[in-house]
């Protein structure tokens, strides 16, 4: 029935589909038609799949914010129109699949002209030298270093390799902050009154900080809260505090493995937190609590203090747009060292060394990181410029973030890291101290053994 | 052989291509290049990778104690789903298997939570468990056991339990299809001629029920462990295998270790360690099931 459908149906000579191959009255050439397409398409295939680059006057760019994504295109369509050349965004989200995409690509060299990379220095360091990434350091240092100078230096910190850095990359400048962040603290003015408590003076010292909280406490208002389900906050709290009561240095020795874990500076830290649990100052849950569900708390004002960055203000803005708060530092728990916060470039972009458009994509980086845009960029997301002479033009409680960057460090601008595992180890330790499983002292003492251990392996990995 | 024959083979071969060539590219292949990768040190991005041998699953067996910490937990969730969640989904089954009023609305009930995605079931259940304004705390206050009130998730003593009530809530429902198909399938004369001869529902239920429903019950065991052992989403929209490691599971090690630290062969060494775990259990039940038939 079928070969009379094909044979009746459809006239001789025009197209049949595939049964125009297949028919055996077509002979070998049929059949080498059929093979030659199906090699066809399936090179055309891997060459769609071969370069994620922009054509001519192109720049394609991968990013993985969402809540940027409609400014992003405002400014690319306004660059079309100024430069002509077209900027294709590209989303990708959330920051995970992001990360696995960048990798990828890389690992099949299809990164795209611009993309960023999330993670820790050690990862930005591993792109670098696998030669992915451009060195941007001459195109910064260009008339007399007008771009670099543009910047918050604290924003180029987190892109930039010194020489003799731990990772062996090429000293340099590899990246381009568009925005900046730092964490600190907030504090409810409403329930600060509502505690008969001043709400125009935050607590600067660790003990304001609990006398303060008593009265909170008093009042029934509920203490602080933060995300401290995902670790990376209860590292970034411990590592303010580890700076205020030690300083980096002997905070960069302990990764060095010259100070232990046990020395009475990091039990004092550890401490901390016990404190912390004995005077019941976390909200319930904490422990285990998302970032986003502590926002909704301190946004619904269930908590009269909150440890959180700088988009938090676009992110209560939309949760709670009357909430009435303020941003303060940690408070002091020492007089000996400042209390650094952690902050530096948000996002950063990076132009790919293998692409066919990197003038273009400099150029267009160049430009977006200039004043109005950034300007602009700030005003819609509420995120801070990396620009510093957008900052003037910022609402006050940005303002208040962003007089605070000098304060700031990070990881990856420090010259030595903590291996992954230590860290891992650390701040799970932390949230034993903080279920009262543990003392800092056990805690001091499982983190140290472990970091022996590891030290052992790699010595004699190396060996 | 006739050149129509080699022409019919190779176009039979050349139809099959097509899918040798997906199978091989999405399964196959990444398949060795975990065996592979699970013998080198790598970061996922360098070209460069350091042969370590079989040092990465040294360190998981011998030095990793948050692998094992996790394993147990996940086998912990296990056995309760293996016990309480199939009986629950087996007790459920009996009752939707007799003739009672709506048994449709029951069985289209019974499987909703499945279905719904493990993140939306962990957010939606996080409400429920929180400290400080959970519907399950809520109830407490109301029924004056409000010293019973805690932060379910977050304290050390409940979290796990926490988390498996959940992955049960979530999974009873495939065992209940499982099991409510494999009650249907036993003729209804070997029940009537039994009552017929005087046997009680006890009688009925161990005499027939259960000899009859043995491969149905091995069936269901063995996706209840290959399923829970894999639990994840729950997690991560949970606990994120907080506090410390007492939620932590094989999986959430993995990624931490893929991701967290960017070991991907160490990553790769624990997933083959899992999988062979995995596999070593999935043998002893299928010896199991093989016995208990002849046995029946």
């Amino acid at each position: 029935m079928r070969d009379q459908i094909n044979n009746d149906v459809i006239p001789r000579g025009r197209w049949r589909g595939i049964h125009h191959f297949m028919d055996p009255r077509q002979g070998h050439s049929g059949m080498t038609a059929f093979i030659s397409l199906l090699f066809l398409g399936l090179a055309f295939a891997v060459g769609c799949v071969k370069s994620n680059s922009g054509g001519q006057n192109e720049v394609v760019v991968w990013h993985w914010m969402t809540d940027r994504e409609d400014a992003l295109q405002r400014l690319a369509d306004e660059y079309q129109k100024t430069h002509g050349t077209r900027v294709r965004l590209e989303l990708y989200a959330p920051s995970d699949a992001y990360s696995s995409r960048v990798r990828a690509a890389a690992q099949t060299n299809t990164l795209p002209d611009i993309f960023g990379v999330l993670g820790e220095s050690r990862d930005l360091a591993s792109f670098i030298k696998s030669g992915h990434i451009l060195n941007l350091q001459d195109a910064m240092n260009e008339d007399n270093n007008s771009w670099r100078k543009a910047f918050f230096a604290k924003a180029l910190a987190n892109n930039i390799f010194e020489a003799g850095n731990q990772y062996d990359v090429p000293p340099g400048l590899y990246g381009v902050p568009i925005d900046v962040t730092n964490i600190q603290m907030l504090y409810n003015k409403d329930l600060f009154k509502q505690a008969g408590l001043d709400p125009e003076k935050a607590p600067e010292t660790w003990s304001e900080f609990i006398a303060d909280w008593h009265k909170l406490q008093t009042a029934g208002i509920p203490g602080l809260v933060s995300g401290w389900g995902e670790t990376w906050m209860i590292d970034c709290f411990a590592s303010n505090y580890a700076f205020n009561i030690m300083g980096e240095k002997k905070v960069l020795d302990t990764f060095r493995g010259k100070v232990s874990y046990t020395d009475p500076d990091w039990i004092k830290v550890l401490g901390l937190f016990e404190q912390i649990r004995k005077e019941d100052l976390l909200v319930p849950g904490v422990v285990t609590m998302i970032n986003k569900t502590a926002e909704q708390t301190f946004a619904n004002g269930k908590a009269a203090f909150a440890f959180n960055g700088s988009w938090c203000v676009n992110v209560y803005r939309g949760m709670s747009p009357n909430l009435n708060y303020s941003a303060m530092l940690p408070p002091k728990l020492s007089n000996r060292y400042p209390m650094r916060i952690w902050g530096g470039a948000g996002s950063s972009f990076m132009v790919n060394a293998r692409s066919k458009h990197q003038k273009e994509a400099v150029d267009f980086l160049r430009w977006l990181t200039g004043p109005d845009q950034q300007a602009a960029l700030s005003k819609e997301t509420m995120n801070l410029p990396a620009n510093k002479s957008s900052v003037g033009q910022l609402p006050p409680l940005l303002a208040a973030f962003g007089s605070q960057m000098d304060m700031t460090t990070h990881p990856s601008q420090w010259p030595v890291s903590e291996l992954p595992t230590i860290i891992e180890a650390f701040d799970k330790g932390i949230q034993s101290i903080l279920i009262g499983e543990k003392t800092p002292a056990q805690v001091a003492e499982d983190v140290e053994k472990q970091k022996r251990e590891q030290m052992g392996r790699a010595g004699s990995a190396h060996r | 052989m006739s050149w129509n024959r080699v022409k019919d083979l190779f176009t039979t071969y050349l139809f099959v291509l097509p899918a040798v060539v997906l199978f091989s590219v999405f399964s196959l292949i990444p398949f060795f290049k975990v065996f592979q990768l699970s013998v080198f040190e790598w970061d996922g991005i360098s070209p460069h990778m350091d042969f370590v041998g079989l040092g990465n699953f040294a360190t998981a067996i011998f030095h990793d104690t948050s692998w094992w910490v996790s394993m147990r937990n996940a086998a912990t969730i296990t056995l309760l789903a293996l016990t309480l969640q199939n009986f629950l989904a087996l007790v459920l089954a009996m009752i939707v298997d007799r003739e009672i009023e709506g048994k449709n609305f029951y069985r289209v009930v019974f499987y909703l939570p499945p279905v719904l995605s493990g993140i939306v079931v962990g957010l939606v259940w996080n409400w429920i468990f929180d400290g400080s304004h959970g519907l399950l705390n809520y109830a407490l206050h109301g029924m004056g056991l409000g010293h019973w009130a805690r932060a379910w998730l977050a304290d050390p003593h409940t979290a796990l339990y926490g988390i498996a009530v959940i992955h049960m809530w979530k999974g009873f429902g495939w065992g209940f299809v499982i099991l409510l198909a494999g009650l249907q399938a036993i003729p209804r004369e070997l029940n009537e001629a039994a009552r017929v001869d005087g046997a009680g529902e006890w009688t009925i239920f161990s005499k027939i029920t259960v000899p009859l429903m043995l491969p149905v019950f091995f069936l269901v065991s063995i996706l209840t462990i290959l399923g829970t052992m894999q639990i994840f989403d729950i997690i991560v929209s949970t606990t994120n295998g907080g506090p410390g490691y007492h939620t932590e599971v094989p999986i959430t090690r993995i990624l931490a270790a893929m991701v967290g630290s960017s070991r991907f062969g160490y990553a790769c060494s624990l997933g083959i360690l899992f999988g062979l775990i995995l596999l070593a259990v999935s043998l002893v039940q299928m010896r199991l099931s093989k016995w208990s038939s002849r046995y029946t």
